[in-house]
């Protein structure tokens, strides 16, 4: 080799080994466009999301505004962050993602945090999520069931709560409703109680629940802008697809299991965790009144129950040592069912996986390339 | 010179590369076939409502199957269970379905495990699960023999906790295991296991088609005097069925030594503890 080669070779080394350094060093910058010192593998109480919401708004307002849509049986308000580019009085589709309308998962609000800071992380860098971002505003709620999530941070006899903080019905002695069992989508047939003191309590009448009313008004209000609705929960490893009633099938269910198994299977390629895909009377049980459902009722096409880890071990109580692999799992989840939405409406692609064909296509131009070398 | 041109471009294709997704984890190997729309997965046929497809055979991964899969795991905890033993079911592989009429209904399955603590791969077992047709309904009964949990050698950590136990001048005892954030002292991990082998017992017991049981908490657990060569505890402990999404307190008085292994000698379901509402839920600002 001539001496001038030998420089270029290890020119392109070192330009190279800089390049995988840039990388790197973006987790040292974890603080960058997210506020800091925030532990996003910790669970945090609702006064803590409050000021971490602000901070998020605050600090990025390019990209993020808060409003407030409800408020919750006690009082207190219902928050979501809206995250989108060009968003300045524009209507864009939407995904709607919502966390902890169950009090006692406390691995779901944790990671709508997680998600929000992904997102703020890497939407300069990445050209895919910048131009999602364009096209789409996220509306991402935390926390839904404020009270009930409170409550269940209270002392250790409270954190198994599940219900919301609703005053006991007429008859009946105990507190909160099933906020799941409670929205009009076949509401009180199967799978619910009509004992108030039950974990499925599905309430006196369907949106009875001031939460529920909150989702159900402003969703119900943007149903041709929403594209995808992803309700976050704990526990058993699952991807939920309507309909929650034994007897009904979503038109479109075909396309729903193909798109929730692949996003199993990108869930399953970060840590090895098996999620299973179905409806919930296949792999779960019958049940009615779910927000997954009402969505799907009023026409938008991809809704979506998500069970976080774990499977039993630990439940609910889910170590905070698992909060960051269960969120990076749920993430690219996420994205997979986002991404194939997104593409369906504004490339008109429905190749599952898309996201792997520009990977395809860099690694087709690199082989073309080093066989041209080789063979010069 | 072509060759230093060629390099160059190599680079910059590098560098296109790592600028198009700079941080998702690499997940599988590039996929140069990009899969057509809906024609990816092999859609099975939509199962009749309880899951079963033809001639009794059930699908694998819908509830049915799981459900039974589970009692298998909560007997195999009662036989083998102990403070550094837990198994868990990993994967139903295959299922089916006998109606036996009166009898009941009984369940052949194929299914993966794994012992939780070591981490050891049981691999596959074969089980049958005996749900009984009577109203009063008794434990479901469960044949599991499993070559693989031949595997499991845990002597060593049994002894060396029992002597401490035994010899320890103040009777062990703890609450909230794990803690609301999921934590779990390591010393107190091996009675948090014991307490899980003896809830066993009674999860086996109530186990029917509509339950799905699992140790949510130790919500306490006290030591008492060793008897018979065996250590004694008082656990209660916190179930959760995933159907009703009921927590369930149960008190069970719970025997262990390495040899004799887990005995359950009193249990005594708890009712729900009467609701109560701390005055500090009332919220100070809406926030």
């Amino acid at each position: 080799m001539r001496k001038d080669d030998i420089m270029i070779a290890a020119g392109l080394v070192f330009l190279i080994l800089c390049v995988q350094n840039i990388d790197c060093t973006s987790d040292k910058s974890m603080q960058e466009g997210t506020p800091w010192n925030y532990d996003y593998t910790r669970y945090h109480p609702v006064s803590e999301i409050s000021d971490w919401m602000e901070r998020v708004v605050t600090e990025n307002p390019e990209l993020v505004s808060s409003s407030v849509y409800g408020e919750t049986f006690e009082g207190r308000n219902i928050t979501y962050l809206k995250i989108g580019l060009g968003s300045e009085g524009v209507q864009k589709k939407a995904i709607w993602m919502d966390c902890g309308i169950h009090a006692r998962e406390w691995i779901a609000p944790a990671f709508c945090q997680w998600f929000v800071k992904e997102i703020l992380l890497h939407y300069k860098t990445d050209k895919k999520l910048n131009e999602m971002l364009k096209n789409m505003d996220f509306y991402v709620t935390p926390v839904l069931n404020v009270d009930g999530y409170m409550y269940s941070w209270i002392n250790e006899s409270t954190r198994l709560w599940r219900k919301s903080r609703s005053t006991p019905p007429e008859g009946c002695t105990c507190h909160g409703v099933d906020l799941n069992r409670n929205f009009n989508a076949n509401w009180g047939t199967v799978g619910v109680s009509r004992d108030c003191c039950h974990n499925t309590y599905c309430g006196s009448g369907p949106v009875s629940e001031k939460e529920a009313q909150a989702v159900t008004q402003f969703v119900g209000s943007r149903v041709d802008q929403i594209l995808c609705f992803l309700t976050i929960h704990s526990a058993g490893q699952l991807l939920l697809l309507p309909y929650g009633h034994p007897h009904i099938s979503a038109p479109n269910y075909d396309e729903l299991m193909a798109v929730g198994q692949a996003a199993a299977k990108a869930m399953k390629a970060v840590h090895g965790m098996d999620y299973r895909v179905g409806t919930s009377p296949d792999i779960l049980y019958p049940n009615s009144g779910s927000s997954r459902d009402w969505a799907r009722l009023m026409g938008i096409p991809f809704s979506y129950t998500f069970e976080l880890r774990d499977k039993g071990e630990f439940g609910h109580l889910l170590p905070e040592e698992q909060i960051q692999p269960a969120c990076e799992e749920a993430f690219e989840g996420a994205l997979s069912i986002i991404t194939y939405v997104h593409d369906k409406a504004f490339h008109n692609r429905t190749e599952i996986g898309a996201s792997s064909v520009a990977r395809a296509f860099w690694a087709t131009v690199l082989a073309s390339c080093l066989a041209t070398m080789y063979l010069l | 010179m072509s060759r230093p041109l060629c390099a160059l471009w190599v680079f910059m294709v590098l560098l296109g590369d790592r600028l198009a997704s700079p941080y998702r984890p690499e997940t599988e190997p590039l996929d140069p076939e990009p899969h057509e729309a809906n024609s990816i997965v092999e859609l099975e046929v939509p199962p009749e409502l309880d899951g079963t497809m033809s001639d009794g055979e059930l699908v694998p991964h819908h509830y049915p199957a799981q459900r039974a899969a589970k009692v298998v795991q909560h007997y195999l905890n009662t036989r083998h269970g102990s403070p550094y033993r837990w198994i868990e079911l990993h994967r139903v592989n295959k299922a089916s379905l006998e109606d036996l009429g009166q009898a009941g209904k009984k369940y052949y399955l194929e299914i993966s495990l794994k012992e939780v603590i070591s981490n050891t791969d049981l691999g596959q077992c074969s089980a049958e699960v005996l749900f009984s047709g009577e109203q009063d309904q008794g434990a479901p009964q469960v044949q599991c023999p499993c070559e693989g949990l031949q595997k499991l050698n845990t002597t060593a950590e049994e002894e060396a906790l029992f002597q401490r136990l035994n010899s320890s001048a103040t009777p062990l005892s703890g609450s909230n295991i794990p803690d609301s954030y999921g934590h779990i002292a390591p010393e107190m991990k091996p009675l948090w296991h014991l307490g899980a082998a003896a809830a066993s017992f009674v999860m086996l017991k109530e186990s029917n088609e509509s339950t799905l049981y699992n140790m949510a908490q130790v919500a306490n657990i006290t030591q008492l005097e060793t008897e018979n060569g065996q250590l004694r505890f008082k656990y209660h402990v916190l179930l959760h069925d995933m159907i009703s999404q009921e927590i369930l307190h149960w008190k069970l008085l719970v025997s262990w030594s390495p040899a004799g292994g887990v005995s359950v000698l009193q249990t005594e379901g708890q009712p729900k503890p009467a609701e109560s509402t701390p005055e500090d839920t009332a919220p100070t600002s809406a926030s």
